[in-house]
């Protein structure tokens, strides 16, 4: 057992859970908020950086994982939430962390988002969303609105209604269900926290802006507005949902319900499983 | 085309019981294979049945002997139709001539066209009206019943075979089942010939009834896998049923992913974090895996893919074997991707070739694709136990003291110590982004190609020893196989050598990284080669050409699924090329 002294030493502020490596994101981008409160959490819990793993697909915001001083996992398009999914259940004395973007989780991702708020696997998933693709300079995401014409991909808009992320992971059977603001660092850092300590799959929807491609998004400052209290019925939070105009931050939803474990059955030999092919006479 | 002039290695008996599906030809397969397991023989049933589960076409096909065989025959001694519903499909694949016997239910209506014609003796045994005689007794017990009499297994080792099989169904049933045992036995008096007939074996040696895909299942528990996502398709689902009830008892988990995409990224999480991981697949889901493999390669963690292989392109042909998938195994991801590709030739190498695939997986930090097939998987045999292999995979894990962890540091083999979350001083991001030794990501054209190189030199300094290929016999001539087709081509060489010709096998088992060195110098003395495989395009006879030069007397055996090669196909292809050397 180390003294109490030495423990003290120990204890690690957040600037020591980034890495030295220089985030590629633009000046003025969201994501900065993100990797700062993520970090304050992670020092507030008092985690150790070598049991936690931060799990990301691909876009700007799924780089965030080699930023932090934890072990990471930069993976394929999309697919953040299966590997994170298969670490936390193969390894549940870690704490796992997806991160991401809204094309990257609601898009190609898309199933694996619904799959993982049914399955309730113990981990936590971040999603930075800006309505937009900024690694591919700028096309419609699916939680951009309808009638955004500012990509030349989509010139006269979407015509489609965006996405509703909150709606979808309480459709979907998610226990614990938040919004936050990359720019209200010290309520994201506490929502954070309150996520990576929750019992199961929390998904946390957090507005982060991209004024490079939408410099419109600087507004939302003066938009977003704290509301949600947290729900423990699901009808409450259908409610709130109902109210919302989108920009209501807090914990919307907070259910707990037995996350998905491993099957604890009796242990037994190889001896005994390969004597099933045994022929009898 | 009558290829039974062929002498056979050993005496064997070819049996099938067909009907519609939900008529209960599988558990007559089934009774009849274990009770012949329970007599001192050796056996092997194929399934053969149409894409929908219940209402089409079902044949179990058995060929029993009193040593082992693990592939069908070129036709068939004795059919037992249950009914003809679509029976039709089965012309090409049920072989009969003028010494088969086949019995079938006058009530049925008439005999199918095809069946007359083979000239084979019709047997009329009233089963729909014998069902009626005894309350429960069902068509396919007194099948059963009528079968074992015929061929000569013990009715008592039957029934208790029965008996064990219905356990835990309830008395009546297993009076029912047992009534229509004894009615089969009576229907089969005066009936019995000597040619059809098999003695069971006193004191026999320790053998195993296993399915390829349960063998697989086992492998992967043997080598070390404590981790499975999977995503069900036929033909695989039984590896995946099979580790769902077994690796728990070992302390592992199995999660029935969303899709395959889920299944290998699952697994790569799992590995990431140390726990040896393994997902099961066919066609259509692999190549939805595809892109995830060129993620391991890039992030250089160890996955193992079983591909039981059924006739494709697209859905295929789900319930039929092909060997089809061997240019996406070994090539299919964008950019330079090697990787490990093995397949198994026969049911027990189902084992231990998934688990030599698990140990090579983690001992290369790369994934590995085990190419299996429906041939291989679905079938059940009686087998001499695959011999235990000890070692469990192992991985080079990182020794950490928390300064300049370098992740892909370049090693002499290519080989980079790994860190494991949960290891302080080891923190790193695995990433499919070109990178340096350090794990961090970079475009730079020199850092791209140095990992390239590091990761093709674990490739070429691994010493993978002699398990690349069986090599079986010596002669002039060769026949050069892979996976299940090794099975009849087994079969066919030993025929051609009982009839004084020397020849050998060599079927290749790990399949990319190729040992082309190995096989160059087996096949270049060789006055003659004979490439076998189940797909249309010749796609081993092409890979084996991008890596060797073949000698100028090869030639190409190939067709493409659903039906079997069968021995005596590959006795007469070996005959035909050697006829061309005399000519």
């Amino acid at each position: 057992m180390s003294s109490s002294a030495e423990q003290a030493i120990t204890v690690l502020r957040h600037k020591d859970f980034k890495s030295d490596y220089k985030p590629v994101w633009c000046a003025g981008c969201g994501d900065f908020g993100v990797l700062n409160a993520l970090t304050k959490a992670m020092a507030a819990l008092e985690l150790k950086p070598e049991n936690v793993a931060m799990i990301a697909g691909i876009g700007c915001s799924s780089r965030i994982p080699a930023y932090t001083s934890v072990y990471g996992f930069h993976g394929v398009h999309g697919r953040a939430l299966p590997l994170a999914t298969g670490l936390a259940i193969s390894r549940p004395d870690l704490t796992v962390i997806a991160s991401g973007g809204d094309g990257d989780g609601f898009s190609i991702g898309g199933n694996h988002f619904l799959h993982a708020c049914r399955r309730n696997v113990n981990m936590t998933y971040l999603v930075m969303d800006n309505s937009v693709y900024g690694m591919t300079k700028g096309q419609a995401s699916p939680t951009t609105e309808f009638d955004w014409t500012g990509s030349r991909l989509s010139p006269q808009g979407t015509g489609q209604p965006p996405l509703q992320p909150l709606e979808i992971a309480l459709a979907a059977g998610a226990p614990f269900i938040a919004r936050a603001f990359s720019n209200s660092p010290n309520d994201l850092a506490r929502v954070i926290a309150e996520a990576i300590g929750f019992e199961g799959f929390a998904f946390v929807q957090i507005l982060s802006p991209c004024i490079t491609f939408r410099p419109e998004q600087l507004g939302w400052k003066k938009r977003v507005h704290d509301g949600f209290e947290p729900a423990d019925s699901r009808a409450a939070a259908y409610a709130a949902l109902a109210a919302d105009d989108g920009f209501t931050t807090g914990i919307l939803y907070h259910a707990p319900r037995p996350a998905y474990r491993p099957p604890d059955a009796p242990r037994a030999d190889l001896d005994r499983i390969e004597r099933c092919f045994e022929v009898l006479s | 085309m009558n290829p039974s002039s062929s002498p056979q290695p050993h005496p064997s008996i070819s049996l099938a019981v067909i009907g519609s599906g939900g008529a209960g030809v599988m558990t007559a397969g089934q009774t009849l294979l274990d009770a012949a397991a329970a007599s001192g023989l050796f056996g092997l049933m194929t399934r053969a049945t149409g894409p929908q589960i219940r209402g089409g076409e079902a044949a179990a096909i058995l060929r029993l002997a009193p040593a082992p065989v693990e592939c069908q025959d070129d036709r068939l001694d004795l059919v037992l139709a249950i009914d003809w519903n679509k029976a039709e499909r089965f012309a090409d694949e049920l072989i009969l001539d003028a010494s088969s016997r086949l019995i079938v239910d006058p009530g049925q209506g008439d005999t199918p066209a095809w069946i007359q014609e083979s000239g084979a003796e019709l047997i009329e045994v009233p089963l729909g009206a014998l069902t009626r005689e005894h309350r429960g007794a069902r068509a396919n017990t007194i099948a059963v019943g009528l079968i074992g009499e015929l061929i000569g297994l013990p009715a008592m080792i039957v029934e208790r075979t029965v008996r064990r099989i219905l356990d835990n169904k309830g008395a009546k049933l297993i009076d029912g089942a047992l009534a229509g045992l004894a009615l089969g036995r009576a229907a089969a008096g005066g009936m019995a010939r000597a040619e059809h007939r098999i003695s069971p074996v006193e004191n026999p040696a320790r053998r195993w009834l296993i399915t390829g895909n349960e063998a697989v299942g086992l492998g992967a528990i043997r080598a070390g896998i404590r981790f499975c996502a999977a995503y069900p398709i036929t033909p695989s689902t039984e590896i995946q049923e099979w580790l769902a009830a077994h690796l728990p008892e070992v302390g592992g988990s199995l999660v029935q992913a969303e899709d395959e995409l889920a299944s290998i990224n699952m697994c790569l999480g799992a590995s990431f974090g140390g726990v040896p991981a393994l997902t099961a697949t066919s066609g259509p889901g692999f190549s939805l895996m595809v892109e995830a493999l060129g993620l391991a390669t890039q992030a250089e963690i160890p996955v193992v893919v079983v591909d039981v292989m059924r006739g494709g392109p697209s859905t295929g042909i789900p319930t039929r074997s092909e060997q089809s998938d061997l240019n996406i195994a070994v090539v299919g991801a964008h950019g330079d991707a090697p990787r490990l590709v093995l397949a198994p030739n026969s049911i027990g190498d189902c084992l231990t070739t998934t688990q030599w695939a698990v140990q090579l997986a983690e001992a290369l930090q790369s994934p590995a694709v085990v190419l299996s097939d429906q041939r291989l998987g679905q079938a059940r045999a009686t087998i001499a136990p695959p011999p235990s292999r000890d070692s469990q995979a192992s991985r080079r894990l990182a020794e950490t003291d928390g300064r300049h962890y370098a992740r892909f540091a370049d090693t002499a083999d290519g080989i980079s110590p790994m860190a494991l979350p949960g290891q302080a001083g080891g923190e790193y991001t695995a990433t499919g982004l070109s990178h340096m030794v350090s794990a961090r990501p970079s475009a730079s054209g020199r850092d791209h190609q140095h990992q390239l190189d590091k990761r093709q030199r674990k490739f070429e300094r691994f010493d993978f020893g002699d398990d690349w290929a069986d090599v079986d016999g010596e002669g002039d001539m060769v026949v050069l196989t892979w996976g299940s087709t090794t099975l009849p081509a087994r079969e066919a060489v030993t025929r051609v050598r009982a009839r004084g010709q020397a020849i050998r096998l060599v079927s290749v088992r790990l399949l990319s990284p190729l040992n082309g060195g190995a096989l160059s110098a087996l096949l270049q003395p060789a006055s003659r080669v004979l490439i076998v495989e189940q797909s249309h395009g010749g796609q081993f006879y092409r890979h084996l050409r991008a890596h060797i030069d073949l000698p100028g007397h090869t030639r190409l055996f190939n067709r493409p699924g659903p039906l079997n090669i069968t021995p005596g196909q590959i006795a007469q292809a070996i005959e035909s090329a050697a006829l061309e050397d005399a000519a």
